[in-house]
């Protein structure tokens, strides 16, 4: 499997200050009885987009969000908690988003996300509560650097998993690297 | 004896330390992280289907179908098929997800219990219960309750789809080893108070990212004196505090519970794997990265009021005011007013199943409340055994006559109101209290309000059609 590589993005973001965003309102339960990974960005946070008759809702953050310029997606602490269905990073990836920033991610999403080329950043609360602060910023994510450079220049730095960084970068899945240890495997079954 | 740093004796150590050694296959590094071995793999209809694709893309095998079990459970019809053996599917997209996991299993010689199997259920029950769940094992499931199977002492946790799609390739999975954390459940349960409570009391304490990022063993008194099915509940919800694994050292209780079950060693095979099981347990000294203690004296019967799991508090209490603008969102949401006790609180509809209470102890609890009583009128009241062979073993116990006389629905094993995405589901603004494992949003159906408790406290909430405390009711069959 292989996706676009992740080096650099500038973009604007999307603030969803809720903390504990879980999976269930990444993407709702009853479109998960799909077969294939495509086509579930519309129905992406579709709770909070659509009303109970699936108009548009007023209130809605993602009114007038255009996929081409924002590509950031900032939240609140310990998003992405709950299930572990990879539909959630799938469903905000066929959105259009490249990136999800918060100061706390939840482990599942995060593995998953990377898997699938969106780019989880975790950054300090003062960076955190800046980019909360101001929906629509534009923001510079650069992989390599592991930085975020966002407003007058203000830059905060991010961890991440060394491999899954590689992968990120390389625009792909890890099954490769997997499979290139199947000797390893076989020697340890035999044990 | 020269260098005594190189000996394997010379650190104390962990269950959780054991059981990963056991399996690394290549140690992490700075490059990369460890691959792991993967001993059972569990795999269901919602996400396995892209993880099979991919196989097929890339001309793979699954490297090891022996090691490979499927189920059927989380889109799958809680009504029985009709006379013609056509099962009553929410949507045609179910029919498919279902029909293409028993294709996947028959090109790829995977074992799987379809539909009318006498040993289907959910994932996290029937595991165990065919003893496919043991202690030592790697365990992984693509569902975040995969945890569950740590109460038998095993290395269990969720994992995505992508990854699924690894452990069909390779039989391993990437994983750096995460911190660990000790939680200590101290002095003895209080008497009508179980396992669910604890798991809510917890959360509680720590908060719903509590544990994010460790590995979770469960241990002091109260711990050990649960019985399976309680350590099984427990560890289910340790994801609930963020943590993918969550654990309980092997003992007698474990290992009693096992004996004989269809895929446990038997003869001499048995023997062997009791003295390699008895290994599995926390050395004195052992090294935690976070240590926190619960007094299993004061825990009550437990709810939960808000939309994450860490919003818990005791049956018996007072809505909180919400001080966050979080807190305030969801109290409008759950509509419970500060200051008010929660048994003010109407109840529609009362849901009994799930990974996390759909077992034989969990219906007999319930039924201890419900035997003899009528469900309120109008509240909707599901019973959903956790696999067939818990539904079995409750009807040859009656209790689904104690249930239907009550009026409540007994139904066909599987994940059903947890989920809600095989057409069981509450209605906008309706309160449903719940054994599952999550209160979020809209989990159990658009606008549904979820209040997570033990099957005690939902038994008694759906005979008071109210909120309500389940120890009268436990307390008066125990002294009649």
């Amino acid at each position: 499997m292989s996706f676009e590589a992740f080096k650099t993005l500038t973009s604007r973001t999307v603030v969803l200050p809720q903390e504990n965003i879980d999976t269930d309102q990444i993407i709702p339960a009853r479109f998960l009885t799909t077969t294939v990974k495509d086509g579930l960005g519309k129905s992406a946070f579709y709770d909070w987009r659509y009303d109970e008759d699936g108009r548009p809702k007023n209130s809605s953050v993602f009114n007038g969000v255009n996929p081409e310029t924002h590509k950031i997606l900032v939240a609140g602490s310990n998003f992405g908690c709950g299930s572990s269905r990879e539909h959630a990073p799938w469903a905000l990836s066929d959105f259009g988003f490249r990136a999800v920033i918060s100061s706390d991610i939840a482990d599942i999403f995060k593995s998953n996300a990377q898997k699938n080329g969106l780019l989880p950043v975790e950054v300090d609360e003062e960076t955190h509560k800046k980019l909360l602060a101001s929906p629509g910023a534009e923001v510079t994510i650069d992989l390599e650097a592991c930085e975020v450079t966002f407003g007058d220049g203000e830059t905060g730095r991010f961890p991440i998993e060394p491999f899954a960084r590689r992968c990120l970068l390389d625009g792909v899945d890890p099954l490769g690297h997997l499979l290139n240890q199947m000797p390893d495997i076989e020697a340890y079954e035999k044990r | 004896m020269s260098v005594a740093s190189s000996s394997p004796q010379s650190f104390p150590k962990s269950l959780f330390d054991k059981l990963w050694e056991r399996h690394v296959v290549v140690e992490e590094g700075d490059e990369a992280p460890a691959v792991l071995y993967i001993d059972l793999h569990l795999i269901h209809e919602v996400t396995s289907p892209q993880a099979f694709s991919v196989l097929d893309e890339r001309n793979l095998k699954v490297r090891r179908p022996d090691k490979t079990f499927g189920t059927l459970d989380h889109s799958t019809p809680t009504l029985p098929a009709n006379a013609k053996g056509e099962w009553p599917y929410a949507t045609p997209e179910a029919k498919t997800q279902v029909e293409r996991l028993i294709e996947n299993c028959e090109k790829h010689s995977v074992e799987l219990l379809g539909l009318g199997d006498p040993r289907r259920g959910i994932v996290h029950v029937i595991g165990p219960e065919l003893g496919l769940t043991q202690p030592g094992k790697t365990i992984v499931c693509g569902d975040s309750h995969t945890s569950t199977h740590g109460a038998f002492g095993a290395l269990a946790f969720g994992i995505g789809t992508t990854e699924v799609g690894h452990v069909l390739a390779t039989q391993c999975v990437l994983q750096r080893k995460p911190k660990s954390m000790r939680v200590i459940f101290d002095g003895e349960l209080p008497k009508g108070v179980g396992a669910k409570d604890m798991a809510l009391a917890m959360i509680a304490q720590i908060g719903a990212d509590g544990g994010q990022g460790y590995a979770m063993e469960f241990a002091g008194e109260a711990v050990q004196a649960l019985s399976m099915e309680g350590r099984m509940t427990l560890c289910n919800m340790s994801i609930e505090a963020g943590a993918r694994f969550g654990m309980v050292a092997p003992d007698e209780t474990t290992f009693e519970w096992l004996h004989g079950r269809d895929y446990a060693p038997k003869g001499l095979a048995w023997n062997e794997a009791l003295a390699d099981w008895t290994e599995l347990k926390t050395e004195l000294g052992a090294h935690f990265d976070k240590e926190v203690h619960v007094d299993a004296r004061a825990i009550r019967p437990m709810i939960t009021y808000g939309v994450s799991p860490d919003a818990a508090a005791p049956v018996d209490g007072l809505a909180p005011a919400p001080l966050s603008e979080a807190e305030h969102h969801a109290a409008d949401y759950m509509k419970f007013e500060a200051g008010k006790s929660f048994s003010e609180a109407t109840v529609d509809r009362v849901f009994i199943g799930s990974c996390t209470n759909s077992r034989l102890s969990d219906l007999r609890e319930a039924a201890i409340v419900m035997r003899g009583r009528k469900v309120k009128p109008g509240v909707v009241t599901l019973i959903v055994p956790g696999s067939e062979a818990v539904k079995r073993a409750a009807e040859e116990e009656s209790l689904h006559e104690i249930f239907l006389a009550a009026g409540a629905e007994w139904r066909e094993p599987g994940c059903s109101m947890c989920i809600a995405m095989n057409g069981d589901s509450g209605q906008p603004g309706e309160l449903v209290v719940s054994t599952s494992n999550r209160n979020f949003i809209g989990r159990q159906g658009k606008g549904v309000r979820t209040v997570l408790a033990s099957p005690a406290t939902a038994a008694a909430s759906a005979i008071e059609g109210r909120i309500a405390d389940p120890r009268p009711y436990l307390f008066a069959r125990e002294s009649a």
